[in-house]
């Protein structure tokens, strides 16, 4: 963009040179001198009562200096204060086969692994549930004492306007089911964490985590200890992708355990338990109705899901309302009903993947109005034009879009695709297929709700002429270091290189919330742009006295501040610190950033809302071979609206990432279990877990719309996630548009694609998918009138007496 | 428990002689990391299954998880950290770090060497010679692609550099 020197450039990121020589230290490159390492010995059971566990023998094995137990550590802990259900360490019972029993520190980690094979634990099995289904059919035996009904964790019933009466005035009514199976973040590094005790009472966990205020939180909690002897220093981690969002069980047993031996303590995790750590993708059961008049315009939309937890809370309300609340920001919905549930079940714990309990619902949105437009006889390109939120608007339940890009992004893929000449005209086995979504540049609530800052930053310069930055904010290969280098190098007018960024240190660095809901680059950047502009107008004055210049005359670039008049009236950057430091003392800013409030008042309305969405569109074109079932995609367009990219490169690799990611869900990532086997896991293994090799990844071609939004740092909004919701529902349409099969599921697997098309040869319904949705016993709604029909965003529950009183 | 009595091998590590005593069982990437603090090499499953403990054994790329350390005894390992020279990068480090073909770089150092094992044998790959050549590493971040553009660009600006000396 015109007039910036850094930002929307393809830089080097600060960290790419100690990426590319393999200095930079991951949690497990740390070493420390007489470590002890951790085992944690899992349950073998899906759902059973632990009756004892018996650690006599191995605690008696040589190299062994410390064993625990739940005992050990009875109080609950949880990422959401309402789901505070996890143990670290299972205290009476066991909910999935990879719950952590019992821990093991020894000086070697052969001797720990031998401990484990002595620890006798007593299991009285209980009734397990391996899907949404069983556990919604089967209200007893309880995985958890909590929760609305039986294994229903969360029920939700949200109305807003009569949405019966909205679909009654539609031309066409279609309904449809979807269901989107579980799928994990499979980052190729496998969590790690180290811990440190001293004697004066200080304890240092390093740790693989997206979120170390969190884990902060956890651990002062679980271990009784002040938060202000606590330090998380959250290490960079080898992905995340949302995978490493919790507070773990790993984390808080080897903090105890170097509290108990006096040691550090460090725990790597096999292949196999980042399996069970999980906190991916909730396998979603859909069903959705909506109402349409012929030329497209939707008169309202009713929306059920059904997620399958797994064994514990975790984020999992949060994603339940997420399957619910970003339908109204891409096409305007007049009226809309959501119904979620989340029941639990005896599997590895479901949480935030990528898109978090966003992508579900996408699809199925996006396949229903494939459909939707094939009845209409629509382009399904036009059909979505048509239908566009308007840009600084409220939708139905409250939420308050700014910039709004989806327009450009469909024209943009439209046109590079060439769509028209290959919608419907490509040659049988070969087809395209259109779908669009939306994210959120982080949440606008906090998760403890409270009025302080999500991200906070200090800012430090130096008289030698050097920058550095201090924030919570954590690297996981997004390259959040380089968004906070980036925007103070522009406002400072120095090299991005001159900076030190000093990050996710709960003893160094302000709080920033972690690296979850796509929220960095603007909170963050939003406290760093702050801090920057404080420190640029305490070094102005002091520049502009020296200089006998106007303070708002000087311009601060190429590390040297000037009379924007008289380029040669200046002074070095460092000279314009020294002379602040002279005049002031020590130079240093600070920066935070709180999003703006929420417009929705009713219970519910604090997840959606967002300081900005981001907006994406793409085009898949597949080969489908009819003999075998087997979907090839060739190439991905795809338009992202970011608003104002900060580093144009890092920008277009998270976009290529996403669809990455998004193609993996559409044709091979599934969580497996073995059902009829105990609820074991199919494929805890990187082999036998397909993701796409470099065989399988497309061509992507990206399209960047910058449209700046008036909330993010220079306009940008997030890129980190919202790429990857269209991709699923693109290739599912592009399947039907290849061969004429309705694959309502995903991932598309080969089988589902034959299956498909023998029922199709038959003349039966030429589909894949689910076929039915399972009562709930929902809640009475709480009806919110939308902002259109006078609303104020408050929500009113009408109880079943009441109602019975109204008739 | 009885202690490991250790077993020694002589190795070339990055160019240069090595000793090295450890458990006979220890793979090389065990040895790599633990015993020579080379930590550059990353796991990801210790399986045999990501690519991402690749290392070069006498110029071939291997994983490292699957070789026992006491093969490699008068052998020659090249690990990431052998790549820059002098404090300078290696021309597949320059375009890895330059064009954002890595992210959270903890499988760049195996992209690394299996790239450079591939320009060592073909300098001009096209596209979907380097797609077979790193076939075997996983990466969760990049959809591999600036991966492909990283290493096309090393290749010619290294061709330049072999034909400028010619």
């Amino acid at each position: 963009m015109a007039g910036h020197r850094i930002i929307g450039k393809a830089m080097r990121k600060v960290d790419a040179v100690a990426k590319v020589t393999g200095a930079t230290r991951f949690a497990d490159d740390l070493a420390f001198p007489r470590t002890l390492y951790c085992k944690l010995l899992r349950s073998t059971h899906p759902h059973a009562k632990i009756v004892s566990v018996d650690i006599t023998a191995a605690k008696q094995l040589a190299g062994v200096q410390a064993v625990l137990t739940g005992q050990d550590l009875p109080i609950p802990f949880g990422i959401l204060p309402v789901s505070q259900d996890e143990h670290a360490l299972c205290l009476d019972k066991v909910r999935f086969i990879g719950d952590p029993v019992a821990a093991v520190a020894a000086t070697t980690e052969e001797a720990a692994t031998a401990a484990l094979d002595l620890i006798k634990v007593v299991y009285e099995p209980l009734e397990a549930f391996d899907s949404a289904e069983a556990a919604v059919a089967h209200p007893e035996p309880r995985i958890h004492d909590y929760g609305d009904s039986g294994n229903l964790h969360k029920l939700i019933n949200l109305e807003f306007g009569d949405t019966d009466a909205g679909i009654g005035e539609a031309d066409l009514v279609r309904e449809d089911l979807f269901f989107f199976e579980g799928s994990t973040h499979l980052p190729m590094e496998q969590h790690a964490a180290v811990a440190m005790w001293s004697p004066d009472g200080k304890l240092t966990l390093w740790t693989s985590t997206q979120t170390p205020h969190y884990v902060h939180r956890a651990l002062a909690k679980v271990l009784e200890l002040p938060a202000a002897r606590i330090r998380v220093i959250a290490t960079p981690n080898g992905g995340g992708f949302g995978g490493k969002s919790d507070p773990f069980s790993h984390e808080i047993v080897v903090a105890k355990l170097a509290m108990v031996t006096g040691r550090p303590v460090k725990i790597t995790l096999t292949r196999e338990e980042v399996f069970y750590c999980h906190r991916g993708r909730h396998p979603t059961l859909m069903w959705v109705r909506t109402g349409v008049k012929r030329d497209g315009a939707i008169t309202g939309m009713h929306f059920r899901s059904l997620l399958d937890g797994g064994a514990y809370g975790s984020y999992g309300v949060a994603s339940t309302y997420y399957t619910g609340a970003l339908q109204t920001v891409t096409y305007n919905v007049p009226r809309y009903h959501f119904q979620g549930a989340r029941a639990f079940t005896n599997k590895a714990p479901c949480g935030p993947k990528r898109g978090h309990g966003t992508p579900q619902p996408r699809f199925a949105i996006e396949v229903h109005l494939d459909k939707i437009a094939e009845q209409l006889n629509l382009d399904p390109a036009e059909l979505r034009l048509r239908t566009l939120v308007p840009p600084n608007s409220l939708t139905a339940n409250y939420l308050r879009v700014g910039s709004m890009g989806l327009g450009k992004c469909i024209e943009k893929v439209v046109e590079g695709s060439r769509w028209k000449g290959k919608f419907r005209k490509l040659p049988q086995g070969r087809g395209v297929g259109l779908a669009c979504s939306s994210y959120i540049s982080g949440a606008g609530l906090p998760i403890y709700w409270n009025n302080m800052p999500h991200s906070g930053v200090q800012l430090k310069c130096d008289r030698g002429g050097g920058v550095t930055v201090f924030c919570g904010s954590t690297e996981i290969g997004q390259g959040s270091d380089s968004i906070l280098a980036y925007i103070v190098a522009e406002v400072l007018g120095i090299d991005p290189f001159d900076i030190a960024v000093v990050t996710a240190d709960t003893d160094l660095t302000p709080v920033d919330l972690g690296s979850y809901s796509s929220r960095v680059t603007l909170m963050s950047g939003n406290a760093a742009l702050q801090a920057a502009e404080r420190a640029r107008q305490i070094l102005a004055v002091h520049a502009a006295k020296k200089l006998e210049v106007p303070p708002q005359r000087l311009t601060f670039a190429e590390g040297r501040v000037f009379d924007g008049q008289d380029r040669k009236r200046g002074v070095s950057f460092a000279e314009a610190v020294q002379l602040a430091e002279a005049a002031e003392g020590t130079v240093g800013t600070v920066g935070s950033y709180t999003p703006p409030q929420g417009a929705g008042k009713y219970r519910g309305a604090g997840v959606g809302p967002s300081p900005a969405y981001s907006y994406s569109a793409c085009v898949a074109e597949v080969d489908v071979d009819p003999k075998t079932g087997i979907v090839r995609v060739p190439t991905i367009w795809i338009a992202h609206d970011v608003g104002q990219s900060i580093n144009s490169a890092s920008v277009i690799g998270q976009v290529e990432g996403s669809i990455y990611m998004g193609l993996g869900e559409a044709l091979m990532e599934e969580m497996a279990y073995r059902g009829n086997r105990n609820v074991v896991h199919k494929i805890p293994s990187l082999l036998e877990y397909k993701s796409p090799t470099t065989l399988e990844m497309c061509d992507v071609i990206t399209y960047l719309i910058e449209d700046p939004d008036a909330n993010g740092p220079f306009g940008a909004k997030e890129v980190g996630q919202g790429p990857l919701l269209p991709v699923m529902p693109a290739v599912a349409n592009a399947v039907y548009d290849a061969v004429g099969v309705r694959i309502d599921e995903v991932p598309i697997t080969p089988e589902k694609v034959w299956k498909a098309l023998r029922r199709k040869e038959k003349g039966e319904d030429a589909r894949y998918g689910p076929d039915s949705f399972p009562d709930i016993p929902w809640p009475e709604p709480t009806r919110v009138a939308p902002p259109w029909e006078g609303g104020d965003g408050k929500g009113v529950t009408i109880t079943a007496a009441a109602s019975e009183r109204q008739h | 428990m009885i202690a490991d009595s250790k077993v020694k091998i002589a190795l070339s590590v990055n160019g240069e002689p090595a000793e090295v005593a450890f458990a006979p069982h220890k793979t090389l990437l065990e040895v790599l990391r633990e015993d020579l603090g080379l930590t550059g090499t990353k796991h990801g499953c210790e399986l045999g299954e990501c690519g991402t403990c690749t290392v070069l054994l006498d110029g071939t790329p291997v994983l490292s998880c699957l070789v026992l350390g006491l093969a490699c005894d008068g052998r020659a390992v090249r690990t990431v950290e052998g790549m820059a020279r002098n404090g300078q990068l290696h021309p597949l480090q320059e375009t890895f770090a330059d064009l954002g073909a890595a992210q959270c770089g903890y499988c760049t150092p195996a992209f690394l060497l299996a790239a450079e094992a591939l320009l060592a044998t073909n300098s001009n790959p096209s596209r979907d010679e380097i797609k077979d050549a790193l076939a075997g590493n996983l990466c969760r971040c990049t959809g591999y692609i600036k991966i492909y553009e990283a290493v096309e660009l090393a290749a010619e600006r290294m061709r330049k550099v072999v034909h400028g000396r010619a």
